[in-house]
């Protein structure tokens, strides 16, 4: 196979197969939670919930109180820094907008390449700083399982090889760009399977959090 | 044919000076990357080169390549060196036609057997032989025969070097590159859809100076030529970095010269020599003139996803593959929900609910 057969089939049929995966996966995940239901509350409500709900989303984003924060300050810097990394690396860069674009119809305004480049150099090293953490901190190694570690490299990879494609290091560009995007449709395809659900679910769970939280309690 | 002549006496009997000949061998090194001191190697080697026989062979093609090394230059130093190879067989090219032609191949095939250099342009259609033929052989017959007593093949442009245009999906007439069907000569492929006339030329004097075929890349293309990359080498590579980028062909940012990544160019994976050394004699090329690369010298360059699709862009419809697993997903997820909640209600009702006397009656026995 030649590096152009290579990017044909990621950018064509491989991509396809991934889609389908990452779409049925999410679809049948979501549906399921979905329909395991809730128990009735018998209880008298002291309101919707509804607002609360929506208001946790938004607060859960920061941390609980001072005491934790002030004892996991490195989860909460390292996982800020890394994931808002990933958000400009695959949102605010041009040519995956203008992927974005190709199924959506719509587009937004992308950041210059220079600064995409220098977040992903920035989440890539705060990505190895975490995993060693991970591996040395011996509680966090003894909670860790095979599936963390294989959801760090579905994460890192994609992240490095669109790194070196951009850079141009040690192979040709269009195997570089086939194998960046291969590691992309590798990501989608475990992503329903995997603890990286929680890009979605999150929303879910955090304003069912709310929500419950806002039902209990005395009317004033 | 005079193939006992050198080609110094020839070029000097056109009247090619000594200076401009050296000038020829210099511009040839720098553009083989070479290093100034092979200048002289070249030339001495180029000076005593005994005439060669070229077969040039047109199969499933356009004739542009042919149109691209005639038109391109008036007459230049490269094209009289062109001439003073004994190209015996050119379709386009000869002024005989009819069994004259097909006399003048054979004769020179027997003649320079094993010495001659083949030149192949075009495709060869394996689906069914008859969707090209010339005087009733095959391509693919003729292309066998002719190989048998080549030197070296050389596969001028990219339906020769990579099946092309006509392979293009569905690829009616099956067609294959010269590399699919030879197996056992040395090939060097020469795409581009046409390839610069400098690139055919170049390949060519570096054949005769060292005898051997030069350095190739994966594809089997000179590396001195197709080692570049469009994207690396483009003018408008800072607007790229920059972010800044035409959007329409007519748009503010085209007018400013701004990249045309978002209007499909495929320079990020194309490699060729145009943005070095460009068309028409240096004047430009494609991405000056406002057109994005089409990526003719790679393989497959038209089944890339269109044209004027950005190169992130995938190949297939993407919202469908999506929405055929939604349909899927929401399929087997709903009835996965259902399971579940049977197996809940069930487990509901069989549930045995156990009373404080029972617990007492428990704890007595």
């Amino acid at each position: 196979m030649t590096s152009v057969e290579f990017l044909q089939w990621v950018r064509g049929p491989g991509l396809a197969i991934a889609s389908i995966i990452f779409v049925f996966g999410m679809t049948l995940k979501v549906l399921e939670i979905f329909m395991l239901g809730r128990k009735k509350n018998l209880a008298e409500l002291r309101s919707s919930g509804v607002k609360e709900g929506f208001r946790t989303i938004i607060t859960r984003f920061g941390a609980v109180d001072r005491f934790t924060t002030r004892r996991t300050m490195f989860t909460h810097i390292t996982g800020w820094v890394f994931h808002v990394g990933l958000f400009v690396a695959i949102f605010l860069l041009t040519p995956h907008i203008e992927l974005f674009k190709s199924f959506l119809g719509f587009g937004w305004p992308a950041l210059p390449t220079a600064i995409v480049d220098f977040v992903t150099v920035i989440t890539l090293i705060t990505l190895l700083i975490i995993l060693f953490h991970r591996i040395t901190n011996p509680v966090l190694r003894y909670l860790s399982v095979g599936e963390d570690y294989v959801v760090w490299v579905l994460t890192f990879l994609p992240m490095l090889t669109g790194y070196m494609a951009y850079h141009h290091l040690f192979f040709p560009y269009t195997w570089l760009l086939g194998i960046h995007i291969l590691s992309v449709c590798i990501l989608m395809a475990l992503f329903p399977f995997t603890k990286l659900t929680h890009a979605v679910t999150l929303f879910f769970s955090r304003w069912y959090n709310g929500y419950m939280g806002g039902q209990k309690g005395v009317k004033q | 044919m005079a193939y006992d002549k050198t080609l110094g006496e020839l070029l000097r009997e056109q009247g090619i000076t000594r200076r401009g000949f050296l000038k020829f061998c210099a511009t040839t090194a720098s553009m083989m990357a070479l290093s100034p001191s092979m200048v002289p190697k070249i030339a001495a080697a180029l000076e005593n080169a005994k005439r060669p026989s070229v077969i040039w062979l047109s199969f499933q093609e356009c004739t542009g390549c042919t149109e691209s090394l005639t038109r391109s230059h008036s007459p230049t130093i490269e094209k009289l060196i062109f001439d003073v190879i004994s190209l015996d067989h050119h379709h386009t090219l000869m002024a005989a036609s009819g069994y004259g032609v097909d006399e003048a191949l054979h004769d020179a095939m027997k003649e320079n057997y094993g010495k001659y250099l083949l030149l192949v342009d075009g495709s060869i259609p394996v689906g069914n032989p008859a969707y090209s033929t010339i005087s009733g052989v095959s391509n693919l017959d003729q292309l066998t025969e002719a190989a048998k007593g080549a030197a070296a093949i050389v596969s001028i442009g990219t339906c020769a070097a990579f099946g092309g245009i006509p392979h293009a999906n569905p690829n009616p007439t099956g067609a294959v590159a010269v590399s699919d069907i030879i197996k056992d000569k040395p090939i060097i492929n020469v795409s581009g859809c046409p390839p610069i006339p400098v690139v055919i030329t170049g390949v060519l004097a570096q054949f005769l100076t060292f005898g051997k075929l030069p350095e190739m890349d994966e594809l089997g293309r000179p590396k001195a030529f197709f080692g570049q990359n469009i994207h690396d080498r483009c003018y408008r590579r800072p607007f790229y970095e920059r972010g800044q980028f035409a959007e329409t062909f007519d748009d503010e940012g085209a007018k400013k010269g701004w990249c045309l990544f978002k209007l499909g160019c495929k320079g990020p994976v194309t490699y060729n020599a145009c943005a070095t050394m460009k068309w028409n004699e240096g004047t430009s090329w494609p991405v000056e003139s406002g057109h994005g690369c089409l990526g003719c010298s790679e393989p497959n360059f038209w089944d890339m996803g269109g044209f004027y699709n950005s190169l992130s862009t995938p190949t297939i419809d993407i919202a469908k593959t999506a929405a055929a697993g939604l349909a899927a997903g929401a399929a087997v997820g709903v009835a996965a929900g259902a399971l579940n909640r049977r197996k809940k209600n069930k487990a509901a009702r069989e549930h045995e609910t156990v009373t404080i006397n029972d617990l007492e009656k428990g704890a007595k026995s």
